[in-house]
């Protein structure tokens, strides 16, 4: 129980036991731990802007859904409303042009009426001239009568 | 123990509580009982093996661990030493503010060491005495009642007090390098009694530095002493539990696991005040 001899051995082994523990032992071990923590950190601090970025990514998609809705049902105003501008122009159109068709065909039949008239007008005329010739060649002489029948034929 | 020698109670006892001990004497090297009167330079080679061996123990374990340590997810070893690791390196970070790379090793050490030679106390008291006792009597043809084989290091005054010595010279290395020569030797001075008055604080010198040695030196003593009484009363009550026949088995069971705290506690200790020594050693403020 007495000191002895043994407190110098133990000294030194106790002097080279901590210097191998804080040359070999603590370094690596303390490395590895800060290491991982600061691996975790990142891991976290990752994961949290992958989440912001996620958020932001699907506020965005929402957003240029909404526009392409929006952008669609414009488009398709656009092309009822150029439907009906198209339909209403034709049916002006058309109208127009049966209008001209009926017109013409009026004036023709007008122009066709009035030659025919005309034409009737010169038969009469000259079917109530020979008419008259053959009265009058029996009665009387045919120039004497000649205004007569003029009058005749313009009250056609 | 010794087939056929008169066993006393009082020498059993005596057997298990000494070290075997080698010396240099006039015939040579010699053992035991032989280094009656060797004095000083006598060595307990039971303490020097078994605490070389368990440290070796203690840094090959750790060393290996912190060889094969992955940054990515440990094994359940390297969880278990780093846990260890960072218990001890909050304690320090905790208790220590100055700035040194040795405490949290020093304080690893401490802690690890002393507590796998506190846990030597756990192996029943008559196991390795009697093998030993049997492999000197087999091989070396010796008497096994002159073979001793004291298996807890720190039940011997020498060890605690290698471990007191070491921390005390710490102390004192940091007390010089952080204050100076002169700031340790105004520390140990000029307080607790001081005074503004110049021939009255050299009157008071003496007292002051009377008050702070005693206080200096009794940090390794309560160091030493408080883990070697310990366990040494905790391997004393093994070792009387040991003797008293069948009876000894429920003893035995409950005074190991009483004793369980009473190592972890005491390894604990023993580091907690280096670091807490070590940390006023560095700080200026008295």
């Amino acid at each position: 129980m007495n000191l002895n001899a043994t407190l110098i051995g133990e000294l030194i082994a106790f002097a080279v036991f901590v210097l191998f523990c804080m040359k070999f032992v603590w370094p690596p071990l303390m490395s590895a731990i800060e290491e991982r923590q600061k691996k975790i950190a990142d891991g976290l601090a990752a994961s949290e802007r992958a989440d912001k970025d996620l958020q932001i990514a699907q506020d965005k998609a929402k957003e240029q859904l909404k526009e392409a809705k929006h952008q669609a049902a414009e488009i398709v105003e656009q092309a009822k409303k150029r439907a009906a501008e198209i339909v209403d122009s034709e049916t002006q159109r058309a109208n127009q042009e049966r209008e001209k068709i009926v017109a013409a065909g009026q004036a023709e039949v007008e122009a066709e009426r009035n030659r025919v008239k005309e034409e009737l007008r010169q038969q009469v005329a000259t079917l109530a001239i020979v008419g008259a010739e053959r009265i009058l060649a029996r009665q009387i002489d045919a120039a004497a009568q000649s205004d007569i029948v003029e009058k005749l034929v313009a009250e056609l | 123990m010794a087939a056929g020698e008169e066993l006393t109670l009082s020498s059993h006892i005596q057997h298990h509580l000494t070290n075997a001990k080698v010396c240099t004497t006039e015939a040579g090297v010699s053992f035991n009982k032989a280094c009656s009167e060797a004095g000083f330079w006598t060595w307990h080679i039971d303490t020097l093996a078994w605490s070389v061996g368990l440290g070796i123990l203690f840094l090959w374990l750790f060393r290996s661990t912190a060889k094969k340590s992955t940054t990515g997810v440990p094994g359940k070893l390297q969880c278990f030493v780093e846990m260890l690791v960072e218990f001890v390196a909050d304690n320090v970070k905790d208790t220590y503010h100055g700035r040194s790379r040795l405490i949290a090793p020093l304080a690893l050490t401490i802690f690890v060491w002393v507590f796998l030679m506190n846990l030597m106390d756990l192996v029943p008291v008559d196991f390795l005495p009697a093998f030993a006792g049997f492999v000197g009597e087999t091989a070396f043809g010796m008497d096994s009642h002159d073979v001793y084989m004291k298996i807890v290091p720190t039940t011997d005054i020498n060890m605690t007090a290698a471990l007191a010595l070491g921390v005390f010279i710490l102390m004192i290395g940091y007390s010089i390098r952080i204050k100076g020569v002169l700031g340790f030797v105004k520390e140990l001075t000029l307080h607790p009694f001081s005074t503004s008055n110049l021939p009255l604080q050299i009157v008071l010198i003496p007292f002051n530095l009377l008050l702070e040695l005693i206080a200096l030196v009794a940090k390794p003593f309560s160091l030493a002493l408080r883990l070697f009484g310990n366990l040494y009363a905790g391997e004393m009550i093994f070792i009387l539990i040991g003797a008293i026949g069948l009876m000894q088995l429920p003893l035995h069971f409950t005074w190991a696991v009483f004793h369980i705290l009473v190592i972890v506690l005491q390894a604990f200790v023993f580091m907690m005040l280096t670091i807490v020594y070590l940390s006023m050693a560095s700080s200026d403020n008295h």
